[in-house]
């Protein structure tokens, strides 16, 4: 964000308060809870490899079956008495459910750190040329992402994993970036259409940049925030999709995930059968990552648009 | 009022074709990449479960003819693009006198019916409120949704299905858990019947309904804020306007045009969503039987069910493109735009 479009809204408020460091626009709330909710899901993945839990329970048979949480007093004779060995309890092919959720709600939100980041490349890459070079390669990639953007990947998604046993977690993602470019493309485009005329661009161009250092040098640091918000919405966008697949029971088999949870959970019926910490705890799980994202999205939005943070003084 | 130019049409019927024909390719190319195919894994079940079957590698030669699986590959997606134009999708690999266009033309009404009510509600209602939100005259209470529905918004469809269906189906038994209509329910234009439908498909429409309004809703606060900084906003309060002509003319019908780009972007993944959402509620739609031919292995079923999904869309893209000039008469269809 350049300071020049932040200065008319927040003009007024830093002549009263005095600028101070604490005013910089990424210090959103909105963004920075996204985000701590997205490094807690992230820095459980560290407590296996550290011995803070046992995750090795996370694989079938290591566990009594059927255990309810831990902090619940469920008495049914069809469930074991609640263990606080087992805090989250197990499901009913004897996975320790708090070690799935440690091993697993990491996993998915890599599979979308992967899928987004690949897409933002390609992204990155064919919206620069398309808005400068123009032209034929512009309509080119234009008609392209945007037939792309309208064919439902979870569908192509599932027709490739129901002919492809076993997939792997890396393959699954790349697999999920193919279509997670059109979106960044199109933004990317459009800013380097309106980015092209401006004075600071043209500045460069007048002092003999070249057009690699006005794309990279010039224009990208402004369109961080734009950048940074296509990028949390491609995550969700293809953790939704890996979930769904997961879900289906079409996912990597390998490693336990959240959809893969919700898959066992519902091929045994655990809602009929009252499990409901079964099939909660990935939702829960998954509902945060979401959240998180969600809210780091919305916070990046008010960082690029000045416009959306004002209108909370209305 | 509209200008809708022959040339614009043809572009967009050009989008059109383009979109399902990628689509189209996607599907037959990756599966031949994968090792195996599904005819000798399907020989090798039977084999499994018969025990021995005679004269099995003449077997598979004549399914694959019988499927298209047969010759080099150019001249088998030749012909795979050749059906697929006449609308032949084949027969049904796992129920085989069944065949695959049959078994969506049923389903399809079920899908097309619920996605689309689900659709046109959640983005009507969201952008109602997302609009009142950027209003300044509103009442505090309209304020207060957003925030709620925004809590929503990133949950998937089919997810807050399941908590729909433990609680409001399971728990406290007001709505049906299951199916698209009540046993014992003859379908047809009766009261009786309709009802039924209705209350079977409140659930599975409010769980796409809930989780997708809030979506909505942000992206036309942020329209009207920019909207409401117009100069003809200022000319239209100065000259008197009712605040309702105001908001309605000159506020939602200025700020309407990028939500329904947006819808348009959005309908793949509302479509996707929509899969799982039919399996959690056992609504025979196209997701339900997409499921049953992904369990049986019906690869047959799996394309052509994905790929009429991928024509639904890209037809729904199309119907909203060529409505864009009545929505927004400012734009001219004169080439190089659009």
């Amino acid at each position: 964000m350049s300071a020049a479009t932040a200065a008319p809204t927040g003009s007024q408020d830093s002549a009263r308060r005095g600028l101070n460091t604490w005013d910089s626009p990424w210090l959103n709330f909105k963004f920075l809870l996204g985000l701590s909710m997205i490094a807690i899901i992230l820095l459980m993945a560290g407590a296996g490899p550290l011995g803070l839990y046992d995750t090795t329970r996370a694989r079938v048979a290591s566990a009594p079956l059927n255990l309810p949480p831990a902090w619940t007093n469920i008495d049914n004779p069809f469930f074991g008495e609640p263990d606080p060995e087992y805090p989250l309890g197990t499901d009913s092919d004897g996975r320790d459910l708090t070690a799935v959720l440690l091993v697993g709600a990491p996993r998915s939100l890599h599979i979308g750190l992967i899928a987004a980041g690949a897409g933002m490349l390609i992204g990155v890459v064919l919206g620069f040329s398309a808005g400068f070079i123009g032209g034929w390669w512009d309509a080119f990639v234009r008609t392209i992402s945007d037939s792309i953007i309208t064919i439902p990947a979870l569908a192509v998604l599932i027709v490739i994993s129901a002919f492809v046993k076993n997939l792997d977690v890396v393959i699954l993602a790349l697999l999920l970036a193919a279509f997670a470019w059109p979106g960044p493309t199109r933004l990317l485009r459009a800013q380097v259409l309106s980015m092209r005329e401006r004075g600071y661009v043209q500045m460069a161009r007048l002092s003999g940049a070249n057009t690699f250092s006005i794309l990279f040098r010039e224009m990208l640091p402004n369109m961080l925030p734009y950048l940074a918000a296509s990028l949390t919405g491609n995550v969700s966008g293809a953790i939704l999709a890996a979930t769904g697949l997961e879900a289906l029971g079409l996912g990597p088999t390998r490693i336990p995930t959240m959809g893969m949870t919700i898959y066992h959970a519902m091929y045994v019926s655990a809602l009929f059968r009252g499990m409901w910490w079964w099939w909660g705890m990935p939702i829960v799980a998954l509902v945060i990552v979401f959240t998180g994202l969600f809210l780091m999205t919305v916070g990046l939005d008010e960082i690029a648009n000045p416009r959306l943070r004002g209108i909370r003084e209305q | 009022m509209s200008e809708l130019t022959l040339g614009y049409f043809l572009r967009r019927l050009g989008m059109w074709l383009l979109t399902i024909w990628i689509g189209a390719t996607l599907i037959f190319t990756i599966p031949r990449l994968a090792p195996g195919d599904p005819i000798t894994a399907m020989v090798e079940r039977m084999i499994q479960q018969a025990g021995y079957i005679e004269n099995s590698a003449d077997l598979i030669e004549a399914w694959r003819a019988r499927f298209g699986l047969d010759g080099p590959w150019h001249v088998q997606y030749r012909n795979y693009l050749l059906s697929m134009v006449r609308v032949d999708l084949g027969y049904s690999l796992a129920n085989f006198p069944a065949r695959v266009t049959d078994i969506i033309g049923r389903s399809l009404p079920w899908t097309l019916g619920m996605v689309s009510i689900a659709t046109i509600l959640s983005f009507c209602a969201g952008n109602l409120i997302g609009a009142l939100m950027a209003w300044r005259r509103v009442p505090a209470f309209i304020r207060n949704i957003l925030p709620v529905s925004l809590t929503f918004t990133s949950i998937p469809f089919f997810m807050f299905g399941i908590l729909l269906i433990s609680f409001l189906a399971f728990k406290w038994k007001i709505f049906p858990a299951f199916g698209n209509y009540g046993r014992g329910v003859e379908p047809g234009w009766n009261l009786d019947f309709i009802l039924s439908v209705l209350h079977h498909g409140l659930l599975p429409v409010l769980s796409i309904v809930v989780t997708s309004m809030g979506f909505w809703a942000l992206g036309m606060r942020g329209m009207m804020v920019t909207t409401d900084g117009e100069d003809y906003m200022i000319l239209a309060n100065a000259k008197g306007l009712r605040s309702r002509r105001i908001f309605w003319f000159y506020g939602i019908r200025n700020s309407m045009l990028p939500q329904v780009t947006a819808l348009a972007l959005n309908l793949g993944a509302v479509a996707g969503g929509s899969l799982l959402v039919e399996l959690i509620f056992g609504y025979p739609g196209l997701g339900y039987f997409l499921y049953q031919a992904i369990i049986s292995a019906d690869y047959t079923v799996i394309q052509g069910i994905v790929f009429m999904l991928i024509v639904g869309v890209a037809t729904a893209v199309l119907i909203l493109d060529l409505l864009y000039p009545m929505i927004d008469p400012r734009i001219t269809y004169s080439k190089g735009q659009a």
